[in-house]
């Protein structure tokens, strides 16, 4: 009773899901402050060892349904996993990571037990009554909301991946595995969706989405100081954008060009890095909410839109930049 | 015969894609009068599949297939039915009510829901993945277990439908899948999906005056307890704008301080 429940996803070679991870190392934390214990639920067909990774991140208790048919995920018998647990076992608060499928999963869920699930969240909390503070970006990133559910338990949250740290923890005093029979929890019917073939393929880029850009211009000099690009883009969970000339110059992919004859991004920060702001760049990003110009130029067309401008070399200013990322994500 | 009944859930949304540096006040709330509502693009991708559906059905089975389009909103959300309609859909709902206002994901769902089964019959739900406002893409799945059917999710493409089944692509995080199932389902439309062909110059016309129904909450005989904000477990306890305001550009010093400075306050505000 009153636990955080983490629901953890498997990747295709078997292994938890770094999200997974780092929802287990939150819910740590969040179950130390109001002296519960964290309960992994793992659904799947080869479950074998899965524990002890799951105990490396301060986890409890693990709840292990493993059954030939669950090789991959398909929503209704882990609804039915999900459903039946939850009404038996009644957590303080259950979170999904916000990946496909935790949203497919996990409001569904939601639904059934009519309870409040929190989209998207990007930080968690615990407010002076003991609710969960659940902090989301909506509003096309515009605005962030911090939304509770006072009344009705559990709390249900999807985490937004990569923005919880992985943290390695000792293992706790009292540690179980849990088997669920699956003759218990899973019913013919809930295998009424077929999957006829799956086909994973290489991630190919796309820009268009991304919440942050760093964008590199000819000023960045080299393909090997785009890698600095690339590394704090990965640290803010954003993108690499580019301009024609550092395209044209071998430093990144076509399909991170950004401006007229490229995409047109509008992401929440744009971190333009030795671009001088032509007009046919400008067109494809000038409507980034926030941007940052860094140029060894003061007077760089650029810095006009920019709202920081950061004068002085691209390659020595990222790297600060990573170090400083890191840090704090640390905190 | 039977007829073949396909509904489309779509919503009328700000075009929160378009912000530009106007669209929040000074205040940090949202300036709505720069924002024009449109209609949510994932949830027009979901039309097209259902017309897509229509047509491959109608073609095979000779039945007759009819597409609907509902919508919960302000009254003003008939301009989306209305351009449905424009574009190929054969009617559309307005569900409309001051008592559906602070609807969460779980009430608005339990209202759409109410309203396809006050419908009588329906073989295929389309709805878009995700809505641009809200962004929580909760409303799709939520909906097909207030009906008890099974949900597909990210579907980019129908490989096959019948009138007892459809096959469909769906986008993977990593990679596609194709997936089968028995009618009725519910179906989630991803971005990836083809763009909605353009109006028909003769619906435009056939179409401009047709009267668009509007429902209110006692059309869907729902337990009031589970509408609005009384059916509404999420509480938004707070709202912060993080588009900064237009300034003159502010200068940061490129040495150890001033970067630390400028990542600190960023992270702070949510923006990193
Ligand atoms: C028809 C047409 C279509 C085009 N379409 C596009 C398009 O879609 N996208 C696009 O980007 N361009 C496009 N261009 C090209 C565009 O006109 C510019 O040539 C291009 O954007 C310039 O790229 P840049 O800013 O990287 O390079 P430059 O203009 O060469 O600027 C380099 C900048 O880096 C700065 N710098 C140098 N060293 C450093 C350092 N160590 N640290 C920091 N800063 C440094 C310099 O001060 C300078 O401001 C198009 C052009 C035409 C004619
Ligand atoms: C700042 C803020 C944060 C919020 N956070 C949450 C939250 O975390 N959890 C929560 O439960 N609610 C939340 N809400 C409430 C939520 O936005 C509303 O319930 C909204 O009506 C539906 O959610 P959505 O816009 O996210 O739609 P989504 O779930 O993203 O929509 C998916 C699809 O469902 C269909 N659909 C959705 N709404 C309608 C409609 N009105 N009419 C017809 N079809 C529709 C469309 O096909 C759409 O593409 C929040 C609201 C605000 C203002």
């Amino acid at each position: 009773m009153n636990n955080i429940f983490v629901y953890c996803e498997l990747k295709d070679d078997g292994k938890v899901a770094d999200v997974s991870l780092e929802l287990c190392s939150k819910a740590r934390h969040l179950a130390d402050r109001i002296n519960v214990e964290v309960e992994a639920v793992v659904i799947g067909n080869k479950l074998k060892g899965v524990e002890l990774e799951l105990f490396k991140h301060g986890v409890n208790n693990v709840f292990c349904l493993e059954d030939q048919r669950l090789a991959f995920y398909q929503t209704l018998p882990h609804f039915s996993v999900m459903t039946k647990l939850i009404e038996r076992e009644k957590p303080y608060s259950v979170l999904f990571g916000a990946t496909p499928v935790g949203r497919d999963l996990a409001p569904r869920v939601a639904s059934y037990l009519r309870c409040g699930l929190t989209a998207d969240c990007t930080a968690l909390d615990i407010d002076e009554n003991g609710n969960l503070m659940q902090i989301r970006p909506a509003f096309g990133g515009n605005i962030i909301a911090t939304i509770l559910c006072p009344d009705v338990r559990p709390q249900m949250a999807t985490v937004r991946e990569g923005v919880m740290k992985q943290e390695i923890f000792e293992r706790q005093a009292h540690t179980t595995v849990t088997n669920l029979s699956a003759a218990e929890f899973l019913e013919p019917a809930d295998f009424v969706v077929n999957i006829i073939e799956r086909k994973l393929e290489e991630k190919r880029i796309d820009i268009k989405g991304a919440p942050i850009i760093v964008s590199g211009g000819y000023g960045m000099g080299s393909k090997e100081n785009f890698k600095l690009l690339h590394e704090l883009a990965g640290l803010l969970g954003g993108e690499v954008g580019a301009t024609r000339a550092a395209v044209d110059a071998g430093f990144c992919e076509p399909e991170r060009q950004v401006g007229q004859t490229g995409v047109t991004v509008r992401p929440k920060v744009y971190i333009a890095c030795g671009i001088s702001g032509a007009v046919q760049h400008r067109s494809g990003m000038e409507q980034s909410a926030l941007i940052i110009s860094i140029n060894t130029d003061p007077h760089a067309p650029l810095n006009s839109i920019a709202d920081y401008v950061i004068t002085g070399d691209a390659v020595d200013v990222v790297t600060k930049m990573i170090k400083y990322c890191k840090s704090n994500n640390k905190k | 015969m039977k007829e073949f009944q396909i509904v489309v859930l779509a919503k009328q949304v700000p075009d929160t894609k378009n912000v530009g540096k106007d669209a929040m006040n000074a205040d940090g709330t949202i300036n709505r009068a720069a924002l024009p509502a449109i209609f949510n693009p994932d949830d027009m991708k979901a039309l097209e599949m259902a017309l897509e559906c229509r047509d491959i059905i109608k073609k095979e089975n000779k039945v007759d297939v009819k597409v609907t389009v509902i919508t919960m909103g302000p009254p003003r959300a008939s301009e989306i039915i209305r351009e449905s309609m424009f574009r190929g859909a054969d009617g559309g709902i307005v569900i409309s009510d001051k008592r559906f206002a602070g609807s969460d994901t779980l009430a608005t769902s339990y209202a759409l829901a109410m309203a396809i089964k006050k419908l009588g019959h329906y073989d295929l739900v389309f709805t878009g993945r995700q809505a641009i406002d809200g962004d929580t893409a909760q409303v799709g799945p939520q909906t097909a277990e207030k009906l008890e059917v099974p949900q597909i999710t990210y579907a980019d493409e129908i490989i096959a439908a019948t009138t007892d089944s459809i096959r469909l692509k769906r986008v993977l995080q990593n990679g596609v899948e194709i997936v089968e199932s028995k009618l009725p389902v519910l179906v989630t439309v991803h971005g990836n999906a083809q763009n909605c062909r353009s109006r028909h110059a003769h619906l435009v016309i056939s179409r401009k005056n047709d009267e668009i129904p509007m429902w209110t909450a006692d059309d869907i005989n729902p337990d009031f307890e589970r509408l609005g904000m009384k059916g509404s477990p999420t509480k938004v306890k707070n709202i912060e704008n993080v588009v900064l305001a237009k300034k003159e550009s502010i200068s940061i010093k490129s040495d150890d301080e001033g970067i630390r400075g400028l990542v600190e306050d960023l992270t702070a505000a949510h923006i990193f």
